[in-house]
């Protein structure tokens, strides 16, 4: 059970082979067993997971099951509110906040049946890529404990991979689910921006935040992303969509595909084997009889630079409502107002967070501002015009989702060398595009490595289905950590 | 050397909507603290603000309403700087791109007297734009507390150019402004209650200049009366500094109204950077002709305009006019009215106008009775009836008085108060009337003799006798034609 894709566990659900119930006890204690070597959850909730999981029972018992992910175990991310549950966003300065409500995407979870299980860690405030920046503890690779599980949606990722939750949610800014989950030998999809609410999430940077489903399998994500995608009153950047069942298009949709690699993304930095599995890859859609086309997205160079200004710029505005105040940490050692915002921020906020309000405050300064930020926006745009370019020639583009696998913990790598990794997944942000890491294989070490596919906007029908052909040929899925 | 004022101001306006400015907690005044608050008000991590329409409405009928251009597209900006009253430590505003630009603003100077009309002069707008009210800080001894039940509640603020000369002119300028804003059902425009709000920019330079002086701002001034007299306090504190050979420095200051003294609050050097940009969380606002037309439909008649008309097509004074425009409810009263009078609308449009801004503010003034309550009572039918009985002779004028009073009291018609009360003239051309004549001119010779000599007025004289003799009941007109008719034989 707790290494099964969701769809199996579904339908043993359907079949009435297990209950909800059972299936959260064997969940719950696999959580326990495993999570003094994991680390990927932050706090869980019991009692309410079983109320829920009872309540699913009860449904199904009466005819009147939600759907397909009525009754599955499901983690969030600690940075997606829960009514009445703690969310830390892994800071110290959230440590004892509750939120008094749910996220649009938690909602829409508990309205398709869902049992929440576990509030997953992160990078502190999804800032950062290795869940190390976690005010709490980091969380370790399943597949190798001295690892990092990535991030900064490490927890999610891990989770799902040591078998404590059946798929999970997470957030993406620059690769936050991608690359966890490639580390993790997992799927993980960044929706198109706007296909998925924001609202209820605390925001890292808001113009490419996005939350989105990770999983065991294409066909699980697909399942996900049907329940959270849709237009939100709340969420003023959402968009007006259709309901799309993404599950049954993966099968309607048949190729062959034209897809682009873009010679940018296999230079230097690029790990060997890394570079070997994902031209297997290439080469299963090339035996597909899919067109395989060498393209060119020339600003890729600025991504980095960019990213981090307009990341940053917003970082340090969206930051600003912690500050001991309304809730959150406040110093007990604060005499006044200013002191209040100083001492609560300098004692709440970790090393990353800070480097990155710092950086953003300078990039908005008066006199910096045209210089940095209004030239960085211009930089998005063209860096956003490539991929438009590309996609009169091609379907989807075809990448590595991390030019390495899990790296070591404790790497002491310089910020800037951590931001680099990033290279291949912020396009995708900065361009608003989906993006989906699948596994496409391991290293000689036993480490997982993930392929990415980039998509059109607001066509996850087609990027689902281009990967799903590749996943359920492969089904890497199947091999587990040892544990 | 003589030097002149150059004074601009920034007027902060609450909009009347329902909900706040970007989220569906309720906009209110008088709650209990933070009660009208949410997720979004208290930016609680996750919360995302959602446009309310209601408030874009409200400042192009606004913008409308002072001649502004109304943009095809306007943006938000955020603007960082961190204050407990600021939930998000951020402020939702219209940096670069406001939703209303240029316009103008037509004040009425005051005139040699109170009754006689001032010269009007037209004060240009540099822009009018969106943002969100902050919360409010209550300070203890050893602690504040923050209520932020005005946070988030839309605000307007409006901008003028550097177009003002004087106290007077920034006193003039608010007058207006709030009236017309208050007529457009925009605001209530209640300084008290904070829901509009002035600072004014003063700087001066040698009379005739093309040049600005350096200026200072004037903060905290929360009343139109205490804008004037900061203004006025500020040219001559600076006037002070330049001609004893000193220079004006750029600062803010806050003016005790009580006291009449200002304070530096901050220099420019301790001016903020708010590091604008825009906000990634909201869409741009695109705002087309129909948008703006439908708008459009829905404003008032903006006083200086009501007040022309007025005194254009019913010859009304401007001691009546200048009371009924900064009243829209009067103002309406009248025109609904003078629209009954019907044929005989001219005639009857300035007594209309004296029985509105003499007896029924005075009775109001008397009475703890609202407009609305009055005016269900003295409705415009009514108080129509009342002059046509007046001028038809039917009621002197001592007796409308009463059956005026009686009318405020009881809500009755002035004919069946006039019934009741036995307030009517006497029926006409009776012979007791014809006696009551002959014996006046019979007792007044030297009265008829000046009469028929060539002295009008002289028939006074014979219409008091008239007049006793009846008990006041003889219609002054009769009496009038009855006398006229003897004396000419």
């Amino acid at each position: 059970m707790i290494s099964q894709p969701l769809t199996a566990v579904s339908a043993q659900l359907a079949a009435k082979k297990i209950s909800s119930v059972e299936l959260t006890q064997v969940h719950i204690a696999r959580t326990r067993a495993v999570e003094p070597r994991i680390g990927a959850f932050n706090s869980s909730d019991e009692t309410a997971a079983l109320a829920q999981a009872r309540a699913s029972d009860e449904r199904r018992a009466a005819g009147k099951s939600l759907g397909p992910l009525d009754g599955i175990p499901i983690g969030l991310k600690d940075i997606i509110s829960v009514k009445d549950q703690p969310l830390t966003a892994s800071s110290k300065i959230l440590a004892s906040y509750i939120s008094p409500y749910d996220a649009t995407v938690t909602r829409k979870l508990r309205e398709a049946g869902a049992v929440f299980w576990g509030r997953l860690n992160l990078d502190e405030f999804a800032m950062g890529s290795s869940t190390e920046n976690s005010a709490f503890h980091p969380t370790n690779n399943p597949y190798d404990l001295t690892r990092v599980a990535g991030g900064s949606s490490g927890g999610s990722a891990a989770a799902v991979a040591a078998g404590e939750v059946t798929a999970s949610l997470g957030t993406d800014t620059g690769g936050s689910i991608r690359q966890p989950a490639s580390f993790c030998n997992l799927v993980g999809l960044k929706p198109t921006y706007g296909l998925v609410s924001r609202y209820g999430v605390s925001a890292y940077a808001s113009s490419l935040d996005q939350v989105g489903p990770i999983g065991r399998t294409v066909e699980d994500v697909a399942l996900m992303l049907a329940a959270i995608a849709g237009h939100d009153p709340l969420d003023s950047t959402s968009i007006l969509s259709e309901a799309t069942d993404y599950r049954a298009a993966l099968a309607a949709k048949k190729g062959p595909w034209r897809l682009g690699i873009p010679k940018e993304y296999f230079g230097e930095g690029l790990d060997p084997e890394v570079a070997a599995a994902v031209q297997s890859a290439v080469d299963f859609y090339k035996n597909l009889g899919c067109e395989i086309r060498e393209i060119s997205l020339p600003h890729t160079e600025y991504g980095i630079a960019v990213y981090y200004i307009i990341a940053t710029a917003e970082c340090s505005s969206n930051m600003a409502r912690f500050d001991g105040i309304r809730y959150g940490h406040r110093s007990p050692r604060a005499t006044d107002a200013v002191d209040i915002y100083a001492k609560s921020r300098a004692e709440g906020f970790g090393e990353e967070v800070k480097r990155r309000i710092i950086l953003g405050t300078y990039v908005l300064s008066s006199g910096y501002y045209d210089a940095y930020y209004l030239r960085a926006q211009k930089v998005r745009t063209l860096i956003r015009q490539d991929f438009i370019d590309a996609y009169k020639q091609v379907d989807a583009i075809i990448t590595p989702t991390a030019p390495t696998p899990a790296f070591l913990k404790d790497s002491h790598k310089t910020p800037l060398e951590t931001y680099l990794g990033d290279i291949y997944t912020i396009g995708v942000n900065m361009a608003g595009l989906p993006g989906l890491s699948m596994p496409c294989g391991f290293t000689k070490a036993g480490l997982p490595v993930g392929v990415q596919l980039i998509g059109q906007p607001f066509r996850e029908a087609d990027l689902l289905a281009i990967a799903h052909a590749y996943d359920s040929a492969h089904q890497w899925s199947q091999r587990l950590p040892n544990l | 050397m003589k030097y002149e004022a150059v004074i601009g101001l920034e007027v902060h306006i609450q909009l009347k909507t329902r909900t706040k400015m970007f989220t569906r907690a309720a906009a209110g005044y008088g709650h209990e603290p933070n009660t009208l608050t949410d997720p979004v008000v208290l930016a609680l991590p996750g919360a995302l603000p959602v446009l309310n329409k209601a408030a874009i409405d409200q400042v192009i009928r606004a913008g409308l309403l002072v001649n502004c251009r109304i943009a095809d597209e306007c943006r938000w900006d955020r603007k960082n700087y961190f204050y407990p009253d600021s939930p998000k430590n951020y402020q939702l505003t219209q940096q670069f791109k406001p939703i209303c630009i240029g316009g103008s603003v037509e004040i009425e100077l005051p005139g040699p007297a109170r009754n006689i009309q001032g010269g009007h002069k037209t004060i240009s707008l540099n822009r009018i734009h969106l943002e969100e009210d902050v919360g409010k800080l209550n300070h203890f001894a050893t602690e504040s507390l923050v209520d932020y039940n005005r946070a988030g509640t839309p605000l307007m603020e409006l901008v003028t150019e550097p177009a003002l000369a004087s106290g007077d002119e920034a006193a003039a300028f608010l007058t207006i402004l709030r009236a017309t804003m208050q007529q457009g059902g925009v605001s209530d425009c209640d300084m008290e209650k904070g829901q509009m709000r002035c600072d004014a920019n003063v700087s001066i330079r040698p009379a005739g200049s093309k040049t600005l002086g350096t200026k200072v701002e004037m903060k905290n001034l929360n009343s139109i009366s205490f804008v004037r007299d900061a203004i006025t306090h500020e040219i001559k504190r600076q006037t002070a500094i330049v001609e004893s050979g000193g220079s004006v420095i750029q600062e803010t200051r806050d003016f005790d109204g009580i006291t009449g003294t200002s304070q530096s609050l901050r220099t420019k050097e301790d001016a903020h950077d708010y590091r604008y940009f825009p906000d990634p969380d909201l869409m741009p606002v695109r705002i087309d002709d129909a948008w703006r037309s439908a708008l459009a439909a829905t404003l008032p008649e903006r006083p200086f305009d009501r007040q022309r008309r007025l005194m254009a097509d019913y010859k009304l004074p401007y001691t009546i006019t200048s009371v009924l425009i900064w009243d829209k409810r009067l103002a309406d009263y009248y025109d609904t009215a003078v629209k009954l009078a019907g044929l005989d609308a001219p005639a009857l449009a300035q007594p209309i106008g004296n029985w509105i801004t003499n007896d029924l503010l005075r009775e109001l003034g008397a009475t703890s009775a609202t407009f609305d309550e009055a005016a269900a009572k003295v409705t415009p039918a009514n108080l129509v009836a009342l002059v046509k009985l007046i001028a038809a002779g039917t009621l002197t004028s001592n007796a409308a008085k009463e059956v005026f009073a009686d009318m405020f009291a009881t809500g009755d018609a002035p004919e069946t108060i006039a019934d009741r009360r036995g307030l009517k003239t006497a029926p006409t051309n009776t012979d007791e009337l014809e006696q009551w004549c002959r014996d006046a001119i019979a007792a007044n010779a030297k009265a008829a003799e000046e009469f028929r000599a060539g002295k009008e007025s002289a028939i006074n004289g014979l219409k008091g006798p008239v007049m006793k003799a009846s008990k006041g009941k003889a219609n002054p007109a009769d009496v009038d034609k009855t006398l006229r008719r003897l004396l000419a034989n």
